[in-house]
């Protein structure tokens, strides 16, 4: 397999693999149980999700789809900062899903054109899962800001922590320049235009204000990642580690 | 019918006939609260029973026995509403239900009071507890409470699912490594005796029992419904050749059932009064949960009103 397509489709899948895992963390913790239900049904699309791209790469490769997730070290994910950021309180997740939604869902909605038929077919199934969990953050986002005035500080506070890390999602990484020369990804600049409206217009309502004056953080997509990588990866795959080859 | 015939009288007339009591229609008080301490119960069991496994969500050791294992949990948050819910029906809300909990007032199953260690403890939570929890609300889908009774069944379909799904965890460790196969020996170790309290005191020491039974909210006696646990839970046993920790179970001819050891109660009624493995951390998560939320909870009840204001000016 060409090796800008698969950096491409590992990038696709440990997104939606670290955020599955991240919100996963939530589950019997969350504020309210038709909440804590919500998110653990946004963690199953989003791991579901991945395993459709880890599964084309195995069978490409020849592999397992549990190998991509669960042997790989921390400088081989190419997920970007955002989503293994912690979940902190409910606010700070509910951003971090929102700011990751608008990515997501503008992204998939023009990789149903993608030249890559398998892709293609990820995306249309897809997005109608993330569309929902866009309504569903961007209701949040709206509800909290426009609440109560502790909650609309804990909003904004959120807002301004995790703005620096939404424009790694729009720059394209080299594999992805190659993947949208040859048509199988996005351009990434028309998606980020839409994205940052459906973000104003969402921030707006919500009464916060964006934050502009920021210094974007980016590395992810590349395999540089923060501390916080590795000690997900040492949860999701300590059994695998630690008995090598074991079924489950 | 004569006219001292009273409602109480003709409340048991009803249930011996095997009609459904509903939310409505009028019921003894003791009735009332005997089904909201039970129903809530049963909720809260739901709720803290999330918590052993979703200790192991991060740790699942593929990606298919995560998400099984996050749409298991979720299952049981589900449950957990429609009982509230039901619950509801009888005029106690699910925060003064929870607030209960939470002041240790209202006890959920004792089962989740112990640590979830092993992936294997998966498989044997889903397997054993989930199995002797299926026993149990089998007997209820027959229950006199309308909402209790249907709630039931609902849930009596996802937990038989969940069930098969501890028990094809198991059986795949089984037939792996040793290693794998020592965890789910371990796993069936500590959580047999557990499994079998779940079903309460016998039947000589519930004070409960009699008066539930009479009103059909039991349908079946602690001894009784623990017995059909064992009898179905033996031969699976064998299946996944592991040895239960009773070296008294024996199938007894005469009466058809299998013969098992004395369960230790002592363990049983620590474990109540707040002094097994986990009780406080269980209760101290679902607190710091609750607590962490106050200000969610606040700033949505706050938006609804304002939409609310705005929708009456926008009237006027």
């Amino acid at each position: 397999m060409d090796a800008n397509l698969k950096d491409f489709i590992l990038m696709l899948a440990d997104n939606n693999m670290i955020l599955g895992q991240r919100l996963g963390e939530w589950c019997g913790h969350g504020p309210v149980l038709e909440q804590d239900i919500a998110l653990t049904n946004i963690a199953l699309d989003l791991i579901g999700e991945a395993r459709t791209y880890y599964q084309y790469l195995a069978e490409k490769e020849g592999k397992a789809e549990d190998d991509y997730p669960m042997l790989r070290s921390e400088r081989a994910f190419k997920n970007v900062l955002l989503v293994e950021q912690p979940n902190g309180h409910w606010g700070q997740t509910i951003v971090r899903q929102f700011l990751f939604d608008c990515w997501h869902y503008f992204h998939l909605e023009a990789m149903v054109e993608s030249k890559d038929a398998t892709l293609a077919a990820i995306a249309e199934k897809s997005i109608k899962e993330a569309r929902y969990h866009l309504t569903f953050s961007g209701e949040w986002m709206i509800r909290l800001g426009d609440g109560t005035e502790e909650s609309h500080e804990k909003m904004q506070a959120s807002l301004n922590d995790l703005m620096p890390f939404f424009d790694e999602m729009f720059d394209p990484a080299s594999y992805e320049v190659a993947c949208i020369n040859q048509q199988i990804s996005p351009d990434l600049s028309s998606i980020h235009s839409k994205a940052i409206a459906k973000v104003q217009s969402v921030v707006s309502e919500a009464t916060l204000d964006l934050p502009t004056d920021y210094f974007a953080r980016k590395g992810g997509k590349t395999g540089l990642h923060s501390e916080y990588l590795g000690h997900i990866l040492s949860e999701m795959q300590y059994l695998q580690r630690a008995y090598p080859g074991a079924t489950w | 019918m004569s006219p001292n015939y009273s409602l109480e009288a003709n409340f048991q007339n009803r249930i011996d006939n095997e009609e459904k009591i509903e939310p409505r229609d009028w019921m003894p008080d003791a009735y009332r609260k005997t089904l909201v301490r039970q129903i809530s119960q049963h909720a809260h069991s739901e709720i803290v029973g999330m918590l052993p496994e979703g200790n192991w969500i991060s740790r699942a050791p593929s990606l298919r026995r995560k998400l099984a294992l996050l749409a298991k949990i979720q299952d049981e948050a589900g449950h957990g509403l429609y009982l509230y819910s039901a619950a509801e029906t009888l005029g106690t809300s699910r925060s003064e239900m929870i607030d209960l909990l939470h002041a240790g007032k209202a006890k959920y199953s004792s089962i989740f009071n112990y640590p979830a260690l092993s992936w294997a403890d998966m498989g044997t939570i889903g397997w054993l507890v989930d199995g002797a929890a299926i026993v149990n609300q089998v007997a209820l889908t027959r229950t006199s409470f309308g909402p209790y009774s249907r709630a039931m069944v609902r849930i009596c379909k996802e937990e038989s699912f969940h069930q098969r799904q501890g028990f094809d965890i198991l059986y795949t460790m089984s037939q792996g490594t040793e290693a794998q196969k020592e965890m789910v020996q371990d796993a069936v170790n500590r959580w047999w005796w557990p499994s079998l309290m779940m079903f309460g005191p016998t039947d000589k020491d519930s004070p409960n029992s009699a008066q539930s039974v009479k009103w059909k909210i039991k349908r079946l006696s602690n001894d009784e419904l623990r017995q059909k646990f064992i009898d179905m839970t033996v031969p699976q046993a064998a299946v996944l050749g592991v040895t239960l920790p009773d070296p008294n179970i024996k199938f007894n001819e005469k009466t058809g059932h299998y013969d098992f050891g004395e369960i230790n109660w002592e363990e049983f009624y620590q474990v109540i009064a707040g002094n097994g493995p986990c009780n406080k951390e269980r209760l101290a998560a679902r607190i710091k949960a609750h607590e962490a939320g106050q200000w969610v909870r606040d700033a949505a009840t706050a938006y609804a009103e304002k939409q609310q204001q705005k929708k009456s000016i926008s009237v006027a």
